[in-house]
């Protein structure tokens, strides 16, 4: 049965793969800047209404609600290709706990973006390109500090958008999701350091976790999203 | 609600109780490293006020439900006095930091707590007597080792942890006419998701089976009379869609269960902690 799951798993990742190759593929077609992706920093179309129009490669998040959730599932979309990566070319002396953990919380972070992606629908952003560059996967204190970033991160935007939302089912969704990051993040921190699991630099003398507002989770994960996003008609 | 009847019983008898047990000033002098004093005392005040100006008509309903979360406060924040007061007798060197660490975050939860609900014009509950062995004032309750068994008070632990996320999920809807309060409670809760994460890796370490940081179905992961903890948890529909497999993808029944936890009602959470108060 653990053998018939890892064979299931590893067909899934191969066919996430190469879905993120043909759908790379499919932009530079579309998009006709072979060559010419970093310096556009872009992808494909953006939202407007109910049609994709071209609007020099800048994804529209969109607003209300459907903007918030959009904003999710494209932290989303870039916690689950990195941990696609991270899983697919694991950090050299990688353990065997470890390898599961990641393995585990791939998993969730897929779970996330396809629960999105579904209750989006038609409001659905495209998929995002991510830029790993400035990770090296080989290495565990890269891999794992980019993976404690990615967790912080998306408690702390999380935390941030409640406020933002208009629907209670929304918001409940979101809290169901919210502290399943802090789960994985409590956990990478203390794969790094023991006992750094709710440290001083995330939870302040209140007792309070950090919360971002969608600018500034933005700012942050902008250095991994190659594809730009337009958050201006998100509710602040 | 019997438990808030019984908190507001002991407060009648006994105003003086907290002020005597657990003031606001011995609070803050047990904080260690605690930089910002200042923001700690004034911040809960100015939401509380603040909350009142502009939400006066839900501010009853507000403060109920802060009144709930400091209940549960009182009990984790007792608890941790007490087990990280045992020292090396009960808690291992190597994890006595992290328990110091939660210890002082569920009191500055209290703290806080008390001032966001005073600041909002309503009555902070006094903090009720706690029986940690679930032994409803027994002592001799199933957890009777809580304080001396190592195991039993991770046990208790995680079981407490995992209920407070539950908890304030629960709650998410019941406070989002007010931002500031439900940003508040949002970052309590995430908190608390930090501690159960560490707490079931401790006792997955220890050997305990289904415990990974994150919870897989309605696993209890060996902690006997918690089933109610856990009950639901093995839920792998969201907002109507399935997870499992979602999108033609392998995604298992225990990954989609555990990508998302799952609110408790208050009564469900009262029922869970009611062996634990007098």
């Amino acid at each position: 049965m653990e053998i018939i799951n890892r064979k299931t798993k590893e067909l899934s990742l191969a066919r996430e793969i190469e879905h993120s190759q043909v759908s790379r593929r499919k932009f530079l077609r579309t998009a006709g800047i072979f060559g010419m992706a970093a310096t556009v920093a872009g992808a494909g179309c953006s939202r407007s209404g109910d049609d994709f129009v071209d609007n020099g490669g800048v994804v529209d998040l969109g607003s209300g609600d459907f903007g918030i959730l959009n904003y999710a599932y494209a932290l989303e979309q870039l916690e689950a290709a990195f941990y696609i990566q991270a899983t697919a070319t694991p950090f050299s002396g990688i353990t065997a706990a470890e390898t599961g953990y990641l393995q585990d919380i791939r998993d969730h972070e897929i779970a996330h973006r396809e629960f999105f992606k579904n209750a989006l629908g038609t409001n659905a952003i495209k998929a995002l390109e991510v830029d790993f560059s400035t990770i090296n996967f080989g290495n565990r204190d890269s891999v794992l500090g980019t993976a404690k970033a990615f967790e912080d991160l998306g408690v702390s935007a999380y935390n941030g958008a409640g406020r933002l939302l208009v629907s209670g089912d929304y918001l409940l969704i979101a809290g169901k999701i919210v502290s399943v990051e802090a789960r994985h993040a409590a956990l990478i921190r203390d794969l790094i350091t023991p006992n750094s699991f709710a440290a001083s630099d995330v939870v302040d003398g209140m007792g309070l976790d950090v919360s971002r507002t969608p600018p500034q989770v933005l700012a942050i994960a902008k250095t991994y999203i190659k594809t730009q996003l337009d958050a201006s008609k998100l509710p602040a | 609600m019997n438990l808030l009847n019984i908190i507001t019983e002991i407060e009648k008898k006994d105003p003086e109780v907290y002020d005597r047990i657990n003031d606001r000033r011995s609070a803050l002098k047990n904080f260690t490293g605690f930089a910002s004093k200042v923001a700690a005392v004034s911040m809960p005040f100015m939401l509380g006020s603040m909350f009142k100006k502009a939400y006066g008509q839900t501010t009853t309903s507000i403060v109920s439900v802060l009144n709930y979360a400091l209940t549960l406060e009182y009990l984790e924040s007792e608890f941790y006095i007490a087990g990280v007061a045992r020292g090396a007798a009960l808690i291992p060197a190597a994890n006595l930091p992290a328990f110091t660490t939660i210890r002082d975050h569920e009191v500055a939860h209290v703290a806080f707590l008390r001032a966001a609900i005073t600041g909002a014009g309503g009555t902070p509950v006094a903090k009720p007597a706690f029986d940690f062995t679930a032994g409803n004032g027994n002592n001799m309750g199933p957890y009777a080792d809580v304080f001396t068994n190592y195991a039993t008070f991770l046990a208790v632990a995680q079981a407490f942890e995992d209920t407070g996320v539950r908890a304030y999920k629960g709650q998410a809807g019941a406070v989002m006419s007010n931002k500031d309060v439900l940003t508040a409670a949002l970052r309590i809760h995430s908190v608390e998701a930090r501690h159960a994460a560490h707490v079931r890796r401790l006792r997955k370490e220890r050997g305990a089976t289904n415990n990974d940081p994150w919870i897989t179905g309605n696993n209890a992961g060996g902690i006997p009379g918690v089933a109610a903890v856990y009950a639901g948890e093995e839920t792998v529909t969201q907002a109507g869609i399935t997870i499992t497999n979602i999108n033609g993808l392998a995604i298992s029944v225990d990954a989609a269960t555990e990508a998302f936890d799952e609110p408790l009602t208050t009564a469900q959470v009262l029922a869970i902690v009611d062996p634990f108060i007098v």
